[in-house]
């Protein structure tokens, strides 16, 4: 049982959930996850991990609401305990030297970018950040990442905060327009991860992308987060996260992730009628 | 009760296994085996000729005593019984269900020659299963606690007899788990059906009553290394398994519906994908069209779980034929009653998609026998030319696991074959590294549950060893 200290929703169905984990916190590196199942009969979830104190023994999550058990996830206060909580998962990111990175997040793909940022620019790297968001109430963790990079670059679908457009088209400018940075990292809904790989492709500027496949145990052991990378199959919950944004299927990950389609979609009406019945 | 002679015994038929009728059984994931009755063990019991030299110990991985077993349940002394087991198996539910006897104990049964073996599986199933329901726990003798420490990495059968073993001897065991409940590949990848879940947690709790603590989630590698488990620990035992699915390594592999038997029997078993309202999804199998690759164990429980989940169709297909199977036979027979359609001689070459990536069929290559390989088995090949496509809406791929590197990689020192398998000393299961120790299939590779709890108990005896070191002459 580990227990919630802290949660707050802070966009629409998004919450940050601050868990008491001490030997996760201890451990944890950028890019790394966590596989967590709120309850007992909860389906398990990979998540990655956001912030972590290795002080006070504590890890941040952020959780959006997409499915039944983050819905179960983020119906939980403080004070209140997970059922399981396993981790650190995944290969770290590789942090390094590079000179000048451009780390870009959209929607709560910036809560996975945000760590590896802070790691960047802990090595001296000059790290600006481009964020993306339906509009300005989706547009995560600005203020975190203003402390860590060099410049915050913020976009929104609807023009509502920032520019209006897609992190693609401030990718665009500065990779393709400016001088091209030495590395671009990149996390967020798979077609935009795939559309900031295509531009970044046409500078021949390393790019890493942290996926999100299904998963089962994610220690290797089912297979079930298979990717292909440059046209070998590799496990994303062991030998990735992050990989070579240029080389990764794009479209098979997308079509993998909608293998369960139809269940969520049950489960969804599920929670919604149960929620009609409840009112 | 009268005495029978040797002849009357030679007579006697061997008993049959009371069983679900396959019609009923094929659409529920209780157990298949229904248990013996007193009457139905004592009469099998009974035909246990007493050879001077019971051989069939010499066929069973861990020794145990079957003819003293056999002789008291005969008299239906109970405890007797237990005890006889319990001296060399900690795990007698699990293993009269789950071991492959006719290669093991049965296969050496000197009746086998002529008739039927004794259905000695079946026997130490009801013995454990007795002493199950009667609250009867073999007596352990109190030992004073050593004050070691030991670390078992992995809950299943390797690292639950060591565990057992160590905890006997008086030391302070803790047992760390990957996944959210123990049992390891007896939870995650035997289905109910054949190994209910009751049975696990009824040797776990065994075990806590020794003293054992058990931890969940976590992964050693990553949530903690194991330098400082060699820090915080007397001694260390590595019984991590082989979880590393292997693939076919064709076209069409990642498709939507081609799934790893660890998936597929994880999902199903560990996270109950099977019951109404579970939270963990599987794919639909209902009216659909399965095939299972490989003929082990594992393949024949991924193609019966289609079954039971409401295949219209599940096929297990084979390169090779009928004869090199190596999965026990009663899972073959269990499978065949249920209907499962067995395709031997071929190999697939391609999995075919749709246009949204969701499997649609297989290109298959028909194959022949050919010369012996190394293991003594005939070698398929192909025969030029025969090649089909069939529709199939899901495929598991069960030919195996390799050792799961995830662990091993963090530690260079421990040395390995080329393969990934940890090397150890064979006498101890000691590593390169002084103080840890392997056993069962990340040592030997996939092999059998008896096996890995043997390795594990060959194991607790060398760090038991290693632990009390002799007093030193005055």
């Amino acid at each position: 049982m580990h227990r919630i200290l802290d949660a707050e929703t802070i966009a629409p169905q998004v919450r940050r959930i601050v868990l008491d984990a001490p030997l996760i916190a201890r451990r944890h590196q950028a890019g790394q996850f966590v596989i967590l199942r709120p309850e007992k009969s909860s389906e398990r979830i990979p998540l990655t991990i956001a912030a972590s104190d290795p002080t006070g023994g504590t890890i941040t999550l952020y959780v959006q609401a997409v499915g039944h058990t983050t819905a179960v996830l983020n119906g939980l206060q403080a004070g209140e305990s997970i059922a399981d909580l396993v981790g650190p998962l995944g290969t770290p990111s590789e942090i390094s030297s590079y000179g000048t990175v451009v780390v870009v997040g959209g929607g709560l793909g910036t809560a996975i970018i945000y760590p590896t940022a802070r790691a960047l620019a802990g090595a001296g790297n000059r790290v600006i950040a481009v964020l993306g968001g339906r509009s300005r109430r989706f547009v995560l963790l600005e203020e975190e990442l203003r402390a860590v990079c060099a410049e915050v670059h913020v976009c929104t679908d609807d023009g509502s905060y920032g520019r209006r457009g897609l992190v693609t088209d401030v990718v665009h400018d500065l990779v393709v327009e400016g001088a091209p940075p030495d590395r671009v990292f990149v996390a967020g809904p798979v077609r935009m991860m795939a559309a900031v790989a295509a531009v970044t492709r046409t500078r021949q500027v390393p790019t890493i992308a942290s996926l999100n496949p299904i998963m089962v145990d994610g220690t290797g052991m089912c297979g079930g987060c298979r990717v292909d990378v440059g046209g070998v199959t590799r496990f994303a919950c062991v030998d990735g996260p992050e990989f070579d944004a240029h080389t990764v299927d794009f479209d098979l990950l997308d079509r993998r992730n909608r293998a369960y389609g139809a269940f969520e979609t049950a489960a969804r009406q599920a929670d919604a009628c149960r929620t009609v019945d409840r009112s | 009760m009268t005495e029978i002679t040797r002849r009357e015994r030679l007579r006697m038929p061997r008993v049959e296994m009371p069983e679900q009728p396959a019609g009923e059984r094929a659409h529920t994931f209780t157990e298949v085996n229904l248990g013996l009755t007193w009457e139905l063990a004592q009469l099998e019991a009974m035909r246990c000729i007493e050879c001077r030299r019971p051989i069939c110990i010499d066929g069973c991985p861990v020794g145990v005593k079957i003819d003293e077993f056999l002789g008291h349940l005969a008299k239906g002394e109970l405890t007797e019984a237990v005890e006889a087991i319990a001296t060399d198996n900690l795990l007698p539910a699990i293993c009269g269900r789950v071991c492959p006897q006719e290669s093991q104990c049965e296969g050496a049964c000197v009746l086998g020659r002529k008739g039927e073996p004794i259905a000695i599986g079946h026997l130490e199933r009801f013995v454990a299963d007795e002493a199950r329901r009667l609250s009867i726990h073999p007596v352990v003798e109190p030992v004073a606690p050593t004050g070691k420490k030991v670390a078992v990495v992995g809950s299943g059968p390797a690292g639950l007899a060591c565990a057992a073993d160590l905890a006997k001897a008086g030391h302070d065991v803790t047992v760390l788990e990957a996944l959210h409940e123990p049992g390891g590949v007896l939870t995650y990848g035997i289905p109910d059906y054949r190994l209910p879940r009751d049975i696990i947690q009824h040797e776990v709790a065994g075990l806590e009553r020794l003293g054992v603590t058990f931890e969940m989630n976590v992964v050693v590698g990553r949530s903690v290394s194991l330098q400082e488990l060699r820090t915080d620990y007397d001694a260390v035992f590595l019984g991590v398994g082989a979880g590393l699915p292997r693939f076919l390594d064709i076209p069409g592999e990642n498709l939507i519906g081609v799934f790893s038997a660890n998936e597929f029997l994880t999902r199903v078993n560990l996270m109950r994908a099977y019951e109404r309202g579970a939270e963990t999804p599987v794919f639909d199998v209902r009216n659909k069209k399965v095939a299972v690759f490989g003929a082990g164990n594992t393949a024949m429980d991924a193609v019966r779980t289609a079954v039971r989940l409401g295949a219209a169709e599940a096929r297990i297909m084979y390169r090779r034929t009928s004869e090199e199977m190596p999965a026990r036979r009663e899972e073959v027979r269990h499978a065949a009653e249920e209907g499962v359609i067995f395709d031997f001689l071929v190999s697939p070459l391609e999995f075919l998609g749709d246009a949204d990536g969701w499997l649609r069929g297989i290109w298959l290559q028909e194959m022949e026998l050919g010369e012996p390989d190394a293991s003594g088995r005939r070698r398929p090949r192909p025969i030029q030319g025969a090649r089909y496509e069939v529709p199939i809406d899901m495929v598991v791929v069960a030919v195996g696991n390799a050792p799961n590197p995830l662990l091993l990689s963090t530690v260079p020192d421990l040395d390995r074959t080329p393969a990934g398998t940890l090397i150890v000393d064979e006498e101890s299961g000691e590593t390169s590294i002084q103080g840890v120790f392997a056993g069962g299939d990340i040592v030997t590779g996939g092999a059998t549950v008896i096996s890995a709890m043997g390795a594990g108990r060959t194991a607790a005896m060398a760090i038991d060893r290693w632990l009390s070191p002799p007093e030193p002459a005055v």
